[in-house]
């Protein structure tokens, strides 16, 4: 075996490989999966002249370590948290070459939920359906992170960016999502966009990868029965019977059975995937009334 | 046939709403030849469901909605596609049960599902996962009233007017009716579903292990 590889030596809470995800199979029951927070993943892998689609992984909330077997320029971004080498503080949001056998540790986020490591080279586990992301809801791609475990890592590019950090977004003290009317509005009361926009809503701490849930005033229906499955899409707003709105996040499922009262834009959706439990949330209709 | 509905969802997504399963199978069809042939606007995902079609990653849903409804869409044709078969082992815990919805003898209700031609009406719940239509409305059968915390892999199951064959093990409240061997999702095949959207299917009974 190659010595391009990474040893986990702390895997963390719920750390995954995750790329851009796996497109073009929903027909078959297969979700889109990938990084939640994608602008982070994509600018941690531009620092060390990856690709933006390479592989990362995605930590959360207690970060994870891990040991490089070879020399390989690491940046972590997403999450702020403390990053050290062997224990010596380095750089958040920054390349940073750790040597053979070094011991690279993601601390416990101080604001936000998932910090992303990318590593020069990417992460080259077995892609299953053209995409190395770690799928929660259906099983696909690889295991998420056990201690002990090895990765393979691919070849660094030939040039790197002359960059030596990078302004990343700050985490907000609240969620504000937009959400763009329809598909199935008219299943609720005519109150019920304003009920969702006036509400004062919070993180739930059912949220996972697959849905952001809420906590909040309830979402009530002008239509009775059972709506028939149907094509769901990353951000849909759906209202189970309980009445408060899920967020879907990447690893959705592709049908559905409750309406879908709105669709949150898709670059609304880094900062949910950054969203503590409690965190206040406001939901801003937007374009069609 | 009637002028397609469609809702608008997100920024770059369009749900179609049909009369009936049969018509979402047939603009799901014609979608599938437009793009083969190379006239539909890129879509990134189609998704079949029951009354519904999802076109997703779309540049331009409202241009497209305004197409659509100009179609002329075909019916779906019988005898198309030839039938995948899968061989069953009629043998499932709630055989008795759903022959006595149906208010036929065992033997009877194993005569019925094998002689039916269904179609993959959508996928969902797993992956490789297909909601096949083809028994009709009659023989529509309730899910369980508690569902079952492990499905076996292979199991030939009932719900509403549906046939599923489970992918691998799962909770799940269908009324199983038998088993198969056959592989319905290997990521490393191409496809890696046994059973996409319209593929027509036949049940072929064999005898119980």
């Amino acid at each position: 075996m190659t010595d391009r590889a990474l040893c986990v030596v702390r895997a963390g809470a719920l750390t995954s490989v995750q790329d851009e995800g796996r497109h073009g199979h929903a027909h078959l029951g297969v979700p889109r999966s990938g990084a939640l927070d994608l602008p982070a993943s994509r600018l941690a892998n531009r620092l060390v002249g990856n690709a933006m689609g390479a592989a990362v992984l995605e930590t959360t909330l207690n970060g994870c370590a891990v040991r490089p077997l070879c020399a390989v320029t690491v940046a972590v971004t997403g999450a702020p948290c403390p990053v050290t080498l062997d224990g010596r503080p380095v750089a958040w949001g920054a390349p940073v070459r750790a040597p053979a056998g070094a011991v690279v540790e993601v601390g416990a986020a101080t604001h936000g939920v998932r910090s992303y490591l990318a590593f020069a080279g990417g992460i080259t586990v077995e892609p299953v359906l053209g995409s190395r992301s770690t799928d929660l809801l259906s099983g696909l791609g690889p295991a998420l992170l056990r201690d002990g475990a090895v990765l393979p890592l691919g070849s660094p590019a030939a040039a790197y960016p002359p960059v030596d950090e990078a302004p990343a977004p700050g985490v907000p003290q609240e969620l504000v999502l937009r959400v763009r009317p329809g598909p199935r509005a008219d299943w609720f009361t005519a109150d019920a966009t304003a009920v969702l926009a006036g509400g004062h809503y919070r993180v739930s701490s059912a949220s996972n990868r697959i849905g952001l849930r809420t906590e909040g005033p309830a979402l009530r229906r002008a239509v009775d029965g059972e709506l028939p499955s149907e094509g769901m899409v990353l951000g849909a707003v759906q209202v189970p019977p309980d009445g408060r709105p899920v967020v879907f996040l990447a690893d959705h499922p592709t049908t559905g059975g409750y309406p879908v009262i709105g669709v949150v834009p898709e670059p609304d959706l880094a900062a949910a995937a950054q969203a503590t439990v409690g965190m206040p949330l406001r939901f801003a209709p937007v374009g069609r009334p | 046939m009637s002028t397609p509905r469609t809702l608008p969802v997100g920024e770059h997504a369009l749900l179609v709403e049909l009369e009936d399963g049969e018509a979402a199978g047939a603009l799901h069809a014609e979608l599938l030849r437009r793009r083969a042939a190379g006239t539909l606007p890129p879509v990134r995902e189609i998704v079949p469901a029951a009354l519904t079609v999802l076109l997703d990653g779309v540049t331009d849903p409202q241009a497209l909605a305004a197409q659509l409804t100009r179609w002329r869409i075909p019916p779906l044709e019988a005898g198309a596609q030839e039938a995948v078969e899968i061989p069953v082992r009629y043998d499932g815990p709630d055989l008795a049960d759903v022959a006595a919805l149906w208010q036929v003898s065992e033997q009877e209700a194993v005569r019925i599902h094998s002689s039916a031609e269904f179609r993959v009406a959508f996928c969902g719940f797993a992956p490789g996962f297909a909601y096949l239509t083809g028994l009709g409305e009659r023989y529509a059968v309730p899910r369980r009233d508690t569902p079952r915390t492990s499905v076996p892999a292979g199991s030939v199951a009932l719900a509403g007017p549906y046939t599923g064959v489970y992918p691998r093990s799962s909770p799940g409240g269908w009324q199983l009716i038998g088993s198969t061997d056959a592989a319905l999702w290997d990521p490393h095949r191409d496809p890696a579903a046994l059973l996409g959207p319209g593929t027509p299917v036949r049940f072929v009974p064999r005898a119980a292990r």
